[in-house]
């Protein structure tokens, strides 16, 4: 009797296992699929080449695509330097210590902070104290801050990955620290830091709520021409065509647009980097390292 | 030869200063939120906060900052959300880690993580265009803009957080274990359910942390679903608002430096304390997991 009713708890416990496994992959594909299926039909030269018309009713959505490469291009600017040479202290110059535990701890934390906290963090430090003006200069610096733990930990994984043979043997022929580093131990990180840098990009692609008031415009007849100016951002801008539109009925098919452009570059980002980490530990394998 | 010595040195230094920038930042954070909460302090006082009824800035009668409402709306989203996503999620870490072939693995866990990297508002829209209409329908209501569809979609987005930390923790179970408990004649079901999930439960419940901290934290999804009405939410089916979403609608609204603003920085203290908290939790959970195996 027991043996059958372990068995057929064994049995229900695989199913249901499975079953978890595939709603998760249904859910996804559902959403994908959703996105992809309606917003299609929005999608075409015009949309992709022209500003919002007539109220945002009509025409496209080429400012928003625009703010969110310039964003995602300062993020970065400001981000993967930071973020690399924390990784190369945390790796590179320091043995585990008290700082960097602290540090660490930091990191995790700073991950963990709620990115409308960095909205606030935004406001109160780049506009009220710097007294910059809300810009894409004030939102890329803050969603800089808010991507750093991801660029620190992915650069420091690819530190990892350098074996201590390159350094010492790079030591042992007389380089100094530095110079083993950037001529041995970055160029062998490399792929793995612009693995991190991409998923940086991805993450500030998406991220609406840092920038709701250091710099994203409801709506801007023009592109922004410096680091000074407002800017539309495509998250920021499918948030106000879903909820905010005077006619969000009419709407609906460019806020599917919307939705589908933001979705296949955020995909798009993090396939890059699967692909790239995927290609890199297979020759790193296949070099005998 | 001196002048290599300093090179050095000022390298070093140079990377030093990035990694603390890090603690700096933190720290910051912190301290802005602080130095702007503080005049809300010292006008209303943090007790008023924590027991005032409702949040009412622009009331007619004078201002009323009561925390609870958005408190209690954020407390049952999360919870609601965990409730959904950490069953679901530990069975598909426990698939992926003890069950799945290898070229399954290979599939399925980008898939995972292309879930991780769909931007929050693009959640919250399929929340309110594909989402709504199924809750109203069924369970009979004019919108199903509610806590029920904010708890759903934060489920979504914690399941890829506490699937790969799940999947970690299982994974990182050393295969003696496994060994010994089928060498005593236990079948593969009651090696996975008696023993290897058990002896990777501070992993699980490290995951369950962090998932916790995401659904606190996230703004964009529940600001769109969850139809934004600030009383104390009785039911999943009642509307709510969370902290999140009152700063991100609040602080458009506000003029800088006054009670109003200073008390969104104060909403943003609390939260911020909050995640902070589960973070710290999972920290020393792990931290203590870590001690044990080594």
């Amino acid at each position: 009797m027991r043996v059958t009713n372990g068995k057929l708890h064994e049995k229900l416990g695989y199913f249901l296992f499975r079953m978890s496994m595939l709603l998760v992959i249904a859910i996804v594909f559902y959403i994908t699929f959703d996105i992809v299926s309606k917003g299609i039909g929005s999608i075409n030269w015009q949309f992709l080449t022209d500003r919002p018309r007539d109220g945002m009713t009509a025409g496209g959505i080429f400012p928003a695509i625009i703010g969110t490469v310039y964003l995602t291009i300062l993020t970065t600017l400001v981000s993967v330097p930071l973020g690399v040479g924390a990784a190369i202290f945390l790796n590179e110059y320091s043995r585990e210590s008290f700082l960097t535990r602290i540090i660490r701890m930091a990191l995790r934390n700073l991950a963990g902070v709620p990115s409308i906290v960095f909205g606030l963090f935004g406001v109160a430090f780049f506009i009220q104290y710097m007294g910059l003006r809300p810009s894409l200069l004030a939102a890329g610096l803050t969603m800089g801050i808010l991507t750093l733990p991801v660029t620190v930990t992915a650069s420091e994984e690819a530190l990892k990955t350098v074996p201590a043979s390159f350094r010492q043997g790079a030591l042992a022929l007389g380089a100094s620290p530095w110079q083993m580093i950037r001529s041995i131990v970055l160029p062998q990180a490399m792929p793995g830091m612009l693995t991190g840098a991409i998923l940086g990009l991805a993450r500030a692609a998406g991220e609406t709520a840092p920038i709701l008031f250091t710099g994203a415009a409801f709506f801007l007849p023009f592109l922004p021409n410096s680091i000074h100016s407002q800017f539309m951002a495509l998250p920021y801008h499918l948030y106000i065509l879903a909820t905010q539109h005077h006619a969000i009925s009419r709407v609906r098919p460019l806020a599917y647009g919307t939705a589908l452009v933001l979705l296949l570059l955020v995909i798009l980002l993090n396939g890059a980097a699967i692909i790239l980490r995927f290609y890199y530990r297979n020759k790193m394998r296949k070099g005998g390292i | 030869m001196n002048y290599r010595r300093f090179k050095e040195r000022a390298i070093a230094l140079y990377f030093a200063g990035n990694g603390v920038a890090v603690i700096i930042f933190l720290l910051a954070i912190l301290a802005l939120l602080w130095q702007n909460s503080w005049p809300f302090f010292k006008e209303v006082g943090p007790l008023k906060l924590l027991t005032d009824h409702q949040w009412n800035p622009t009331s007619y009668f004078g201002p009323i900052f009561g925390i609870r409402p958005m408190l209690v709306s954020t407390l049952m989203v999360t919870g609601g959300a965990l409730a959904l996503a950490f069953p679901l999620g530990v069975a598909c870490a426990a698939y992926l880690g003890k069950m799945a072939f290898s070229w399954e693995r290979e599939i399925l866990k980008p898939i995972v993580e292309i879930l991780a990297g769909i931007p929050s508002v693009v959640i919250g829209f399929f929340g309110l265009v594909v989402l709504n209409p199924i809750i109203a329908r069924v369970f009979n209501l004019s919108n199903g803009l509610n806590i029920l569809n904010g708890s759903i979609l934060l489920a979504i987005m914690a399941l890829p957080t506490i699937i790969s930390l799940t999947e970690d923790a299982i994974t990182a179970i050393p295969r003696s274990f496994e060994d010994a408990s089928l060498a005593l004649g236990a079948t593969s079901w009651q090696t996975l359910w008696r023993v290897i999930l058990p002896a990777a439960k501070s992993g699980i419940a490290a995951a369950f942390m962090l998932g916790m901290g995401r659904a606190i934290g996230e703004t964009m999804t529940v600001l769109m679903v969850m139809g934004n009405v600030l009383s104390l939410p009785s039911s999943f089916l009642d509307p709510g608002m969370t902290m999140t979403a009152v700063i991100a609608i609040e602080l458009g609204e506000v003029p800088f430096n006054t009670t109003h603003y200073y008390a969104l920085f104060a909403v943003g203290l609390v939260l911020f304390i909050m995640t902070f908290l589960v973070n710290l939790t999972s920290d020393i959970i792990l931290n203590r997991f870590q001690g044990v195996e080594k």
